[in-house]
């Protein structure tokens, strides 16, 4: 669907980081975990596009002033790095934004009970809190972040509060472990026996290498990709990603956006 | 009294003059959630090949002042997946269907008119003739006047269905391409494709799309193509779709003027979805304001 937002809140939750709720139409909050938004930043055309964003949460806001009424509303998690999130930061409460989605298929959460291990590189855990939301209802949940320093470690505090067990990875060893954040998921993997599910959103990078420890462990994995889109629904095709059985002859490219976001990591052709 | 937004464009009858242009609108089905597809005049397929085509590698897309370029590299099912997965959505919409297609070689082109004939569902045929003619050393049909003469000849033999030949705007003189259209029996144009352009990321010293160029689109063509269209109009008698950075009615009415009969709506339904039906609603209500009866009556009236 298509609606109008207003800005609830837009703050900065770590250097360059920022987390913004906004207004939702009642429909809204059905959105699966996984799924995401196309966000107009303004309504001029420059820039041009919409900007996709996973959802970080969504909930029922209740307004502090007597009498108001509660309101549906989302929450986006986003990194700074152009000219579209660089305006979007600059906003403010009250101010609107026409928003596209929720769009894309979202996690599928496997059976309750089994073990979850979710695994979030930078601003990559921006549709991780959500699902984790989910999980903890159902499974012991255990969460590997990575980042390149302390400030690329987001909203621990948030997973904490959900019982979520974090494992914080850094590369300069600003922030829990000095390495990569496969690192600590290979070696809790070594150390538990157990078979738990992966879900993982971050650097294409993380992502091979989640794949490739979710083969050699034989455990169902799940990967949130990024991709240059305009359109978000399946039809300008710049977000492909080529799957597993891709070739020039027989083409198996799939939409980053109507395909997924969420792939199963072994459908996806990855770089040897 | 409600404006006559009704025009008949190569045979075709639209409710409106507003389309949605190839490759910006997927099958149809894409946007069905978006837009109501009968309050639209009609819509365009992704461009057909004989073969599935896998495309380019990413990135395919970047965003430009104003624009955004596309290096898609006409990823599309093939005709055979298009007749048997998308033509049956196409049958459910009371809109006329367009198939876009292309190929490498004259033949290709006439085979898939040909099959394309074939198809109750497919309501008219529109050639992109952007493509390298493999045996002619890759030049690209459309900016050869002889060559875009022979490829739409065999494609108007191979069907009776309106055939409109789509224009690249990457020419010296667009008016010698469009009378070569002409002469080999187009019963319409549309213009213009994207521009060929480029986007480079300074920091990395690389070119941001994976296929180096890319093609134009949005608002920042918008006035070249308007010349281009206004120049084909005077020139020559076939009807013309106007396309090129076309966000709003007001855009489209400026095309109208310019000499367009129709236009299509192309990246500002990357942008909203509904775009295509909001400018048709717009173009009725800016004629009602403006005491315009039939939008017919707009049809290349430009005051010079």
């Amino acid at each position: 669907m298509q609606f109008r937002s207003m800005i609830i809140s837009n703050v900065e939750v770590s250097p360059g980081y920022r987390r913004m709720r906004m207004t939702a139409p009642p429909e809204f909050p059905a959105a699966r975990p996984g799924q995401f938004v196309m966000v107009r930043v303004n309504e001029a055309i420059d820039p041009l596009l919409r900007r996709p964003f996973g959802i970080f949460d969504v909930g029922i806001h209740t307004p502090a002033q007597a009498g108001a009424t509660s309101q549906p509303y989302l929450e986006m998690l986003y990194r700074v790095v152009g000219k579209g999130t660089a305006m979007l930061a600059a906003l403010h409460e009250t101010d609107l934004l026409d928003i596209l989605g929720p769009l894309g298929n979202g996690f599928e959460f496997g059976s309750s009970g089994e073990e979850k291990m979710i695994v979030g590189g930078g601003i990559g855990l921006a549709p991780l809190y959500f699902l984790a939301k989910e999980l903890v209802k159902q499974s012991p949940v255990r969460l590997f972040v990575g980042g390149k320093t302390r400030d690329d470690i987001l909203c621990i505090t948030e997973f904490e509060r959900l019982g979520v067990e974090c494992y914080v990875a850094t590369e300069d060893g600003s922030l829990g472990d000095s390495g990569l954040v496969t690192e600590a998921l290979g070696k809790r993997l070594a150390a538990s026996g157990n078979k738990p599910r992966i879900f993982a959103c971050g650097p294409n990078g993380m992502l091979n290498a989640v794949a490739g420890i979710a083969a050699k462990w034989g455990i169902p994995c799940q990967v949130s990709l990024e991709g240059y889109m305009a359109c978000g629904v399946g039809a300008c095709l710049g977000c492909v990603t080529p799957g597993h059985r891709h070739s020039n002859e027989t083409p198996d490219y799939r939409c980053v956006c109507a395909d997924g976001p969420v792939f199963d990591a072994a459908e996806l052709k990855w770089e040897a | 009294m409600k404006p006559d937004l009704s025009v008949t464009i190569a045979g075709l009858k639209l409710r409106n003059p507003v389309m949605t242009a190839s490759g910006t609108f997927g099958y149809g089905e894409e946007f069905a959630e978006y837009v109501d597809l009968e309050a639209i005049g009609a819509f365009v397929t992704k461009g057909l090949s004989l073969k599935p085509r896998a495309g380019n590698p990413t990135p395919r897309i970047v965003e430009t002042p104003g624009g955004m370029l596309n290096a898609i590299g006409l990823q599309n099912v093939g005709i055979d997946a298009f007749i048997e997965k998308k033509v049956p959505f196409l049958r459910s919409v009371a809109t006329p269907a367009i198939a876009n297609f292309f190929g490498h070689t004259i033949d290709e082109y006439a085979e898939l008119a040909r099959r394309l004939d074939a198809i109750p569902e497919v309501a008219g045929l529109e050639v992109n003739i952007s493509c390298p003619n493999v045996k002619q050393g890759g030049i690209v049909f459309g900016t050869d006047p002889q060559c875009a003469f022979d490829v739409v000849s065999a494609c108007r033999e191979a069907t009776i269905k309106p055939l409109i030949v789509k224009l690249s705007p990457n020419v010296t003189d667009i008016v010698s391409m469009a009378k070569s259209c002409a002469d080999a029996g187009a019963d319409a144009l549309s213009l213009i494709n994207t521009l060929t352009g480029m986007a480079i990321d300074l920091d990395r010293r690389r070119p941001v799309l994976a296929n180096i160029t890319g093609g134009l689109s949005g608002p920042a063509v918008k006035p070249v193509a308007l010349r281009m269209v206004w120049q084909v109009a005077r020139a020559v008698a076939l009807p013309i779709i106007g396309i090129g950075g076309i966000m709003n009615a007001r855009d489209a009415l400026e095309f109208i003027l310019a000499g367009a009969t129709a236009v299509q709506v192309g990246t500002a339904s990357f942008i909203n979805p509904g775009a295509a039906q909001d400018i048709a609603a717009g173009m009725a209500t800016w004629l009602e304001e403006n005491g315009v009866d039939d939008i017919k009556s707009l049809i290349g009236a430009l005051e010079v």
